[in-house]
């Protein structure tokens, strides 16, 4: 049937809307309805694809009123992200400024003032797009995914979470309940930069950078970039060439040519696979050299 | 499913359908056709309202989801018939052509304002990135922010050296 396909006035079908106030409610609602119902957090992903029926769910599960969703919390080991937390407040939050830059730079950066103040952070990284602003920056920053189902909870490196494109390790009786963030180590410098068609865009790449370093040469590295693979990226094979260099421009150059022959782009409406790569290694050199400027100095 | 909420001050009761979204239950239900449908997928601020204050795309929100809660449309800015400053910045400034944005932008920038009273020019446009026009190349609409937060600041101004 194609009638309707193309109206975002409504949602063109019915269903069932529940606004359960604890996590064993919506987890049980989740085993019962199975691949009939669909998470409802911010909305601005799924009510998009409701509208134009690429998901038709029967069974709505609004998880917004469960409390220990909603939490940040931060203790000195480093941040616990609840995942209905919005992007906006995320954005507003002084402890994530200033303890997590790159977080911060990377969900600035994301959609409108008016997306942020609806999407959540959860909401987002289970979409699993590979340009997600805010999974480049933590897969830079080594976090991890807190995942609670019927027989309990569990945490895995964000890494390991995504598996492709619209694609998470969840599976269909899970939710993500909440992001692990450690702290960065002491006087790293970030940088987070994203290559957008408009100021309002998905990435065309997207790349973001921890360094630090000790007596001139790199002690300490993360890098990740998105849009240039099926899912975002961490590029550890250049991380492991820079550790112990001093950044030269022959190092620079060298570790340009390495992400470039690490990543695998697409060509598709935003830019051409051969572009990708090449401003790929533009975009490694600025991060690295903004990492620096911005203090990522051990003064042993 | 029954909801509650508060719609431009005053308390309202209905009755709305899980799939109804909050722009048409405002446009077509309530009779408040300010708010506009421009893209419906979350591009373009046409639809933007403010919920609890916070500016929010009213055509990717379930009219369910106000329940308990304030929502203010551009119909609740004008007091007793007279324009609200920001309205009125609006059209001097030549920031409304067609006007079929003007609502989305004007409840952003109240939103602006009350979050950051002097904003730079670089400030506006950041803010204003998730509202589209097609007629003014945004040139004017920047002013108008701008010339109402510069006449707020001089009425508080007023208002203090009269103590």
């Amino acid at each position: 049937m194609e009638i309707n396909r193309v109206n975002t006035r409504i949602i063109p079908f019915r269903f069932e809307y529940y606004s359960p106030s604890s996590l064993e409610e919506a987890l049980a609602l989740l085993s019962k309805y199975g691949s009939e119902a669909r998470i409802l957090a911010g909305g601005t992903d799924l009510l998009v694809d409701m509208k134009q029926r690429l998901m038709e769910p029967r069974h709505l599960i609004d998880i917004k009123r469960i409390p220990e969703l909603k939490l940040l919390k931060e203790d000195s080991r480093g941040f616990m992200i609840g995942s209905t937390v919005r992007l906006r407040e995320l954005e507003r939050s002084k402890a994530i400024r200033e303890r997590l830059p790159l977080l911060h730079e990377a969900i600035s950066s994301m959609g409108s003032v008016q997306v942020r103040n609806m999407a959540t952070i959860g909401g987002n990284l289970c979409r699993a797009s590979p340009s997600a602003d805010a999974a480049v920056a933590l897969l830079a920053l080594e976090a991890e995914a807190q995942i609670a189902g019927p027989t309990g909870t569990r945490r895995m490196p964000l890494e390991e979470f995504f598996l492709g494109p619209r694609k998470t390790h969840l599976r269909s009786d899970e939710i993500l309940t909440g992001i692990y963030v450690p702290h960065p180590p002491e006087n790293t410098g970030s940088s987070f930069i994203k290559l957008g068609r408009t100021s309002l865009d998905l990435a065309i790449v997207n790349i973001a950078v921890t360094l630090r370093l000790k007596g001139g040469a790199i002690d300490h590295c993360r890098i990740a970039m998105g849009a240039v693979a099926p899912r975002p990226l961490r590029l550890r094979n250049v991380e492991e060439f820079l550790l112990g260099r001093e950044l030269t421009p022959e190092v620079l150059e060298k570790a340009a040519g390495m992400v470039e022959a690490s990543i695998d782009p697409i060509t598709d409406i935003r830019a051409t696979a051969e572009y990708r790569k090449e401003v790929s290694k533009v975009l490694l050199k600025d991060a690295l050299k903004t990492a620096i400027e911005r203090g990522g100095e051990l003064r042993a | 499913m029954k909801i509650e909420f508060i719609l431009n001050g005053r308390k309202r009761r209905v009755d709305v359908e899980p799939n109804q979204l909050l722009l048409n239950l405002l446009r077509d239900e309530l009779g408040l056709t300010g708010t506009k449908y421009g893209c419906g997928v979350g591009v373009c601020g046409a639809c933007t309202v403010l919920l609890n204050g916070e500016p929010i795309l009213s055509c990717l929100t379930l009219a369910i989801e106000v329940d308990g809660k304030t929502v203010e449309t551009i119909e609740g800015l004008a007091k007793g018939g007279s324009l609200d400053p920001v309205q009125e910045a609006f059209i001097e400034t030549g920031a409304i052509q067609c006007g079929f944005c003007t609502p989305g932008f004007i409840m952003m920038a109240k939103a602006l304002l009350k979050e950051n009273p002097e904003p730079t020019e670089r400030e506006i446009r950041e803010y204003l990135k998730g509202n589209l026009c097609r007629c003014t190349g945004y040139v004017n609409i920047v002013k108008a922010v701008k010339l109402a937060a510069e006449r707020s600041k001089a009425s508080k101004l007023d208002a203090q050296s009269a103590l």
